[in-house]
């Protein structure tokens, strides 16, 4: 799993990461976005949508689970 | 000369949603009203009587407008205190029967900072913005609901909300519900079924600074607010008048209108919900296809800072909404969007009027995808 630290940082720079790393983990593989920009609970999810990735959820306050499945 | 690029043409208002610019006949009714009803239209010698019957004639108006009597109309300093004043005195009227509203959770924020001094129930949407039904059944038919309110369509999607439906659960249920109409009356006709209705002029072409508010007759609606002198509903003090008397005559105009102005802003609408998936990749278009406002489309482009997008397009000449979080005074991303569970980053809200070209539209279908690009490739996408 890779752990991204976008703590402060606003959006949509936390997508812009995790749209540059998801790449880097294998297919079933997880990346963790932390972020605290009020927007990312709500478009990381939409990102997962958008390009057909799984959203896992969030394990705890500013933290984001991802999945890659292609 | 430097060759740019863009194709060069003039610049478009496209942001009638927060405003619409003035239509000639509340030019021409504001310039004759400011003439002839600056008095007082209460006071009891000529200049007094003439503003009253201009004062009666705007009333009149908005009544054969809403369909209603002309008593149930009242005027008020804008929408968001029109619509205010209907959920705090529809709620102060009905405090005996309970103390909740129930809201659907894409309101307007007048609304949603109205419903903030209480006790209150929202009620999701789903991805398109349509108000879930069962849930605003079940919402209205709870003990202790004073007022439900439901916008008439979304501000910021376009996505025309069930408000017959929505009106029958709250007559079964005996609750008085309050439609915020700011974005449909002059373009569309309101479904009826309701108790208290909101509207504001700049939205159809009529000045800033008027918001109509009507409460239907066997309604109990107690003002919030300190009165005065005149027991009517109604803001404390003197209206204005001109404004107003601009707002009914720009009313009757776009009524008059309205039917071929929807058809036209609507296929320019869905020129643009068709093109800009097309021209821009990873966006996405929110908001109804089919049940939505003839004047407005929203999308949201990934990786794509919302504020640099507005200021990159303003300097291309285009005034656009946005409801991103950089773009917003409070730093969230719009409610509306998180209602609805859709992308909010590189969000633009594109809203037509009846001086929108063709040709805005296509230069600005021109324009954007160059824009969109180059902040993209900025940030690093």
């Amino acid at each position: 799993m890779i752990e991204l630290d976008c703590l402060g940082q606003k959006c949509p720079l936390p997508v812009i990461r995790l749209a540059q790393t998801i790449g880097r983990v294998e297919v079933g593989g997880i990346v963790r976005v932390l972020a605290d920009d009020p927007a990312a609970a709500n478009d990381i999810p939409a990102w997962c949508r958008m390009k057909k990735q799984e959203y896992v959820g969030s394990p705890s306050p500013n933290a984001f689970e991802v999945r890659r499945l292609s | 000369m430097e060759f740019t690029g863009d194709p060069a043409g003039p610049a478009a208002y496209l942001d009638a949603a927060t405003a619409s610019p003035l239509h000639p006949v509340a030019r021409e009714a504001l310039l004759a009203a400011l003439a002839d009803g600056w008095a007082d239209p209460a006071r009891l010698y000529s200049a007094g009587r003439r503003a009253q019957q201009l004062s009666d004639a705007a009333r009149a108006a908005f009544a054969e407008a809403f369909a209603v009597r002309p008593d149930e109309v009242s005027f008020w300093p804008s929408g968001t205190a029109a619509a205010q004043a209907a959920v705090l005195g529809g709620l102060t009227g009905r405090a005996r029967q309970g103390d909740t509203l129930v809201h659907s959770a894409i309101e307007h924020s007048a609304v949603l900072h109205a419903a903030a001094r209480g006790r209150a129930t929202e009620v999701g949407v789903d991805r398109l913005g349509r108000l879930d039904l069962d849930a605003w059944d079940r919402a209205v038919s709870a003990p202790g609901v004073a007022l439900a309110s439901l916008i008439s369509a979304s501000h910021e999607v376009g996505t025309i909300q069930p408000v017959a439906a929505a009106a029958g659960y709250c007559s079964e249920a005996g609750v008085p519900l309050f439609v915020d109409a700011a974005q449909t009356v002059g373009r569309a006709d309101v479904p009826p079924g309701w108790s208290l209705l909101s509207a504001s002029a700049h939205k159809w072409g009529g000045p800033p600074g008027v918001g109509v508010l009507v409460v239907r007759k066997g309604v109990r609606w107690i003002s919030p607010y300190p009165q005065d002198d005149l027991y009517r509903p109604g803001q404390p003090g003197s209206v204005d008048l001109p404004a107003v008397v601009a707002a009914a005559a720009s009313l009757r105009a776009v009524q008059a209108e309205a039917r071929t102005e929807s058809v036209r802003l609507s296929a320019l609408v869905d020129r643009i919900r068709e093109q800009v998936p097309a021209l821009v990749p990873d966006v996405e278009v929110v908001g109804d296809p089919a049940q939505r406002l003839p004047h407005l489309v929203t999308f949201s482009c990934l990786y794509v800072d919302g504020e640099a997008l507005l200021h990159a397009l303003d300097r291309a000449g285009f005034a656009v909404s946005s409801g991103s979080s950089c773009t917003a005074s409070t730093l969230r991303p719009s409610h509306v969007l998180e209602a609805m569970g859709v992308l909010s980053h590189g969000n633009v809200r594109v809203s037509l009027h009846r001086g929108t070209t063709e040709a805005d539209v296509d230069r600005f279908l021109a324009v954007l995808p160059g824009l969109v690009e180059a902040i993209r490739k900025e940030a690093g996408m």
